[in-house]
């Protein structure tokens, strides 16, 4: 398929334009000078997995992402830079490590290996557009995949007892 | 829509979330990176879910499990960097050497 042809269709500008946003936005998490910045603009780039989603027919898993990543997770990193009171805006202290083009080099590596494998085995198979509503994926949680599901809730369980016994204060010092 | 524009971008967005990584001394943005990799694998998963269209919806409920997982350590990721900041005023990860040989 030539790229006239894809682009010829409106879901792939769709795609291209939400996957330009969600690149600039992730380049800005990794980049950015101000902490900040980087946890609001990750809320770009996961709204825009969540558009990619909603395209692929997965709307409960899109709508996941925006409650727990957006809703909550999001948040929480909020509140982990205000409490270790990172660098706000052009601080003296470094963000980055001096050395940035080995680390470049090791992702530009990873790219080239991964897009070209995939290209390799997938070059142009068309994706099927079924879409999955959130009832089949509640009946599919709770009949075929309730022993992973009980598995996940009791590592959510472990974490909040984990994260509560870690953060608080000692009692005895 | 073929399905190798979703993995070519979920490749483009982990290989950020790998620079970011390696490249960020703040345990913060170290965390947030690794957001940035789990949800590209999500946009993997949920691609090839919809590649593959099998009754099971394998490809979707494990990007719901990824969600969890991924919930659950950064609750944990925050509360070891809160934990590391009280005890020694810094949460750059360069100065955490006690387990360098």
């Amino acid at each position: 398929m030539s790229f006239t042809d894809w682009i010829t269709d409106a879901r792939n500008v769709v795609f291209l334009v939400i996957a330009l946003v969600m690149v600039g936005a992730a380049v800005v998490v990794v980049a950015t000078r101000n902490v900040v910045h980087a946890a609001l603009t990750l809320v770009v780039a996961l709204a825009g997995s969540a558009a990619l989603f909603v395209m692929l027919g997965a709307e409960f898993v899109a709508w996941t992402v925006v409650l727990v990543y957006i809703g909550a997770v999001v948040v929480l990193f909020l509140f982990g830079i205000m409490i270790t009171r990172a660098p706000i805006g052009r601080d003296s202290v470094r963000l980055d490590h001096v050395r940035r083009w080995p680390a470049a080099l090791i992702a530009a590596s990873v790219f080239g290996v991964m897009a070209w494998s995939t290209t390799a085995a997938f070059g142009g198979e068309e994706i099927s557009d079924g879409v999955l509503k959130a009832e089949n994926i509640g009946d599919l949680l709770f009949s075929r995949y309730v022993i992973p599901f009980e598995a996940v809730s009791f590592v959510l369980l472990a974490a909040l007892v984990g994260g509560i016994v870690l953060a608080r204060k000692d009692p005895d010092r | 829509m073929i399905v190798n524009q979703f993995l070519v971008l979920g490749a483009l967005l982990f290989s950020i979330g790998v620079y970011g990584v390696l490249v960020r001394r703040n345990a913060v943005l170290v965390l947030l990176s690794i957001e940035l990799m789990l949800a590209a694998v999500n946009i993997n998963l949920v691609a090839f879910g919809a590649f593959v269209d099998d009754a099971a919806a394998a490809g979707q409920v494990f990007a719901l499990f990824v969600i969890t997982v991924a919930a659950a350590e950064v609750g944990i990721g925050l509360a070891i960097v809160v934990l590391i900041f009280r005890n020694r005023s810094s949460a750059n990860v360069d100065e955490l050497d006690l387990m360098k040989w």
